[in-house]
């Protein structure tokens, strides 16, 4: 799991099926194959050789070039580019260099000056399991405090850029953020690194952090202990390569989700949720806003019928507002008709 | 959401077929828009990689680049762009009409009534989706600086002729799709939603052929199916056979066949370019046929009775910037200063609340949405009792009764406004609340003693209330806030801005 899965995680943080496939480390994309919803991101060469351009463009140098746009965005006095340290932090597998970067990173703050850690692992706990993150770099300050480092192909056009993409990179520098919490000093502020206007130079923005990490802080901490859920699920129930189809698909059935339309956007499992959630009639697949207006209706079904009652119903609010937008939208209709 | 779009919502996904969200048509149409459906290249949310353009929608002109990264292939893209798109702008700049307009003398500071030209139509530009204008956005703002040879001959790589006026002008248009509605550049998704309400989320109402598919499911399937095979049908290519409507690519599409046929095209192999036109034809045209099945679909419905009063402010809006160009004012800013920001951000709220009461006047269904929501009044009127204001000229000011099957009125309630049969507005004071409540009406009534004929309702009339004003701005005919000419108190005219610089890698 990746630091965008894990901020989407959070934003749903009511779905036990995702949270556990999660932990357990489960391909979703696999599955999601083997129930014959595949899910809709594919990526694009163009758009991989692109990102993987600026960004090898933007840690060249030995990192100097990226600790300038960081140094002009702070204040803080420019290095001579052969001092900044770019430690090495190849270790076998995700926990030993997660063990590696922590050492780095005491290493960094002990000896003073600058270094950038240039693809770290990070491991951050998650639901009562560990989830290994891998955030672009990470840039230890002279003082020994760590700024994340998000560097993302999407331009930063006259001063500005897309805000909602802006916003998925501030949610996952926060979910790096907390994942460095018991190693380092965070400072408040990450540093987004994008391409400037029309060309490949890159130009840098700062992105406040704090009402992120509150935010996932928050979030992760409502998550349910994957034990728990894990208890919920029938002995035997397998998400095993191996498990036949209808086997996978018992065992998915038997975590429950919470479906919500942006789910499509976030999670590999989202056509196959989307489709049980419209065969049930959930009135989540008409929007996640929808739920609020509706008190206890839960399916299309109760809507309509609500909506339809010839009589009105004793003390239940939300229905007697549907049967009276109903009345009113049937007598529209007729009067638009007769026009 | 509204609960009666819920419940059309619902409604919808009870039937598999879209459910109506609007009895009249609420954005203006053109008779010839113009129709833009482009494709750009992923990860470069500006380099485009081709486009169908055109007014007729048998015969599109086809536009392809087939090397995104090379600069001069881009260059002869957006020259040819400008040479479809500019013609269909430029064709409505000089049939006018005159108008009076107020002005402010620079040197005395008096108030003076001018005469203004102001065009009799303008272009419409159609776009598949909210990220078709963007891109527009991005293209003319990467284009209006540009210098042609003419205008500086050391340029190293000069901008063919008509494209810096080409980036004016889509930069404008851009700008001009943020004000609520206006019709100038319209993304025909953010029009079918308006109008039809599918059985899912608007988060899917985003894809064009899905969203049709609700709207008129081809016969014998419902929408639900033709929805889905719209989104996820693939060949054994594993290619979607309805492509996405752009502006980014399938990535399947990008990694099987346009990968490939760029590659091709780089080792210049013969035919190389012609085989990715048609490849990225096949890519553009279903989303070129779906745009005008959607015109086509929007023109079912009557349109609405305020569309040519707001179609008006695009015209000014229109005539203000071809005045612009031809005072040979420099290209829009890169940024707004942060007088200009404000008055747009006031001027956008402004239209937003004109524009909510227009669609609820012009529609019952808008209007029982108000109604539902504790906003509008709809009910009979008991009495009326004839009563005159005091003083030298006594004026009618008769009182009204009136009971409203929406309830009483929220406590507080001062004033309430109505639409009068002969098109105005007519306003009225709260006098007594209640079930049953009295409104002492106050103007809409003519100058003399007698009220004008049909200004007054009599008993036994329905009537519909609002809490809301139905002209929330200062009248029409004023002039938009980007037509105040820089001669007569708007910013003093800038330098023109600096081009962009060129770097090696650019990708636009
Ligand atoms: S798609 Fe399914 S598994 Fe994934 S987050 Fe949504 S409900 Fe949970």
């Amino acid at each position: 799991m990746d630091a965008r899965a894990l901020a989407a995680l959070a934003a749903n943080p009511g779905c036990h099926r995702r949270a556990l496939l999660d932990a357990a480390g489960v391909d979703k994309r696999t599955v999601a194959e083997r129930l014959g919803a595949p899910a809709p991101f594919g990526r694009s060469q163009f758009a991989f050789a692109r990102g993987h351009s600026f960004e090898s463009g933007v840690t060249a140098e030995g990192g100097a070039a990226l600790i300038r746009l960081l140094c002009r965005q702070t204040g803080e006095e420019q290095p001579e580019p052969e001092s900044v340290r770019v430690p090495e932090l190849n270790a076998a597998g995700p926990a030993a260099r997660a063990g590696r970067t922590a050492l780095e990173l005491r290493a960094a703050a002990a000896r003073g000056g600058w270094s950038l850690l240039d693809h770290p692992m990070l491991s951050l706990p998650v639901a009562g399991a560990a989830v290994h993150l891998e955030p672009d770099a990470l840039a230890v300050h002279p003082d020994g405090s760590v700024t994340v480092v998000e560097i993302k192909s999407f331009p930063i056009l006259d001063g500005s850029a897309d805000a909602a993409k802006v916003g998925a990179a501030a949610r996952q520098a926060a979910v790096y953020a907390l994942a460095l919490e018991d190693l380092a000093e965070v400072r408040e502020r990450a540093l987004l690194v994008c391409p400037e206007d029309f060309s490949n130079s890159p130009t840098a923005a700062p992105l406040d952090l704090r009402k992120q990490c509150a935010a996932t802080r928050r979030q992760l901490a409502r998550l349910t202990r994957i034990e728990e859920i894990a208890e919920l699920v029938p002995a035997g129930a397998g998400f095993a390569p191996s498990s036949s189809e209808g086997e996978l698909a018992e065992a998915v059935a038997s975590v429950p989700a919470a479906y919500a339309p942006e789910c499509l956007s976030t999670c590999e499992l989202a056509f196959h949720c989307r489709s049980k959630a419209r065969a049930a009639g959930a009135v989540e697949a008409l929007g996640r806003s929808v739920r609020g207006e509706l008190g206890g209706l839960r399916t299309v079904e109760e809507v309509l019928e609500a909506a339809r009652s010839e009589q009105e119903p004793a003390d239940d609010p939300a229905a007697a507002a549907l049967r009276r937008a109903a009345r009113l939208r049937d007598a529209a209709l007729a009067e638009a008709a007769c026009r | 959401m509204s609960l009666i779009s819920v419940l059309a919502r619902a409604e919808a996904a009870e039937s598999g077929r879209a459910a109506p969200l609007a009895t009249v048509r609420h954005r203006h149409l053109a008779a010839h828009p113009l129709v833009l459906v482009p494709l750009t290249t992923a990860g470069e949310d500006a380099a485009p990689l081709g486009a169908l353009v055109g007014t007729d929608r048998g015969a599109p002109r086809l536009l392809t680049v087939p090397q995104p990264r090379n600069r001069e292939l881009r260059s002869t893209f957006l020259a040819a762009l400008a040479e479809e798109v500019l013609p269909h702008i430029e064709s409505a700049a000089e049939e006018v009409e005159y108008v009076e307009r107020k002005e402010t003398e620079p040197e005395t500071g008096k108030k003076v009534t001018v005469q203004a030209e102001l065009c009799l139509d303008a272009p419409q530009l159609l776009v598949p989706n909210p990220a078709g204008v963007e891109f527009l956005r991005l293209l003319g703002r990467a284009t209006r600086f540009r210098r042609t040879a003419e205008e500086d001959p050391q340029a190293a790589h000069p901008s063919p002729p008509r494209v810096p006026l080409l980036g004016r002008w889509l930069s404008h248009y851009a700008e001009r799709a943020r004000v609520p509605g206006s019709s100038l550049l319209l993304p025909v998704t953010e029009l079918l939603i308006r109008h039809w309400a599918t059985g899912r989320s608007t988060l899917e109402d985003q894809h064009l052929a899905a969203l049709l598919a609700w709207i008129a499911p081809p016969p014998g399937t419902t929408g639900e199916a033709a929805a889905l095979h719209a989104e996820l049908a693939r060949d054994e290519r594993g290619q979607l056979l309805v492509p996405p409507a752009g502006p980014s690519t399938d990535p399947a599409f990008d990694n099987t066949l346009l990968g490939p046929a760029i590659d091709r095209f780089d080792a210049g192999v013969a035919d190389a370019a012609a085989d990715l036109a048609h490849l990225v034809e096949a890519q553009l045209r279903p989303t070129w046929d779906a745009v005008w099945h959607a015109v086509d679909l929007l023109r079912t419905l009557p349109p609405a009775a305020h569309l040519p009063a707001r179609w008006r402010r695009d015209r000014h809006s229109y005539t203000h910037h071809r005045d612009r160009v031809g005072a040979g004012e420099p290209p829009q800013p890169r940024r707004d200063d942060a007088v200009t920001a404000a008055r747009k951000l006031v001027s956008r709220e402004q239209s937003q609340a004109e524009l909510d009461a227009q669609e609820a006047l012009d529609d019952p269904l808008t209007m029982a949405e108000r109604r539902l929501a504790g906003e509008a009044f709809a009910g009979e009127v008991l009495d009326v009792t004839m009563a005159y204001s005091e003083g030298k000229r006594p004026m009618p000011r008769p009182l009204v009764t009136c009971r409203s099957e929406d309830g009483p009125l929220p406590e507080g309630t001062a004033r309430l406004h109505r639409a009068l049969p002969s098109g105005g507005e007519q306003r009225g004071e709260v006098a007594e609340h209640g079930e049953v409540f009295t409104v002492r009406l106050t103007n809409g009534m003519g100058r003399s003693k007698e009220p004008a004929e049909g200004s007054v309702p009599e008993p036994g009339e329905r009537l519909c209330w609002t809490l809301f004003e139905h002209a929330p701005r200062g009248g029409p005919g004023l002039p938009e806030p980007e037509a105040t000419p820089w001669t007569h108190g708007g910013p003093p005219a800038q330098l023109p801005e600096p081009p962009d610089a060129f770097t090696p890698e650019d990708r636009l």
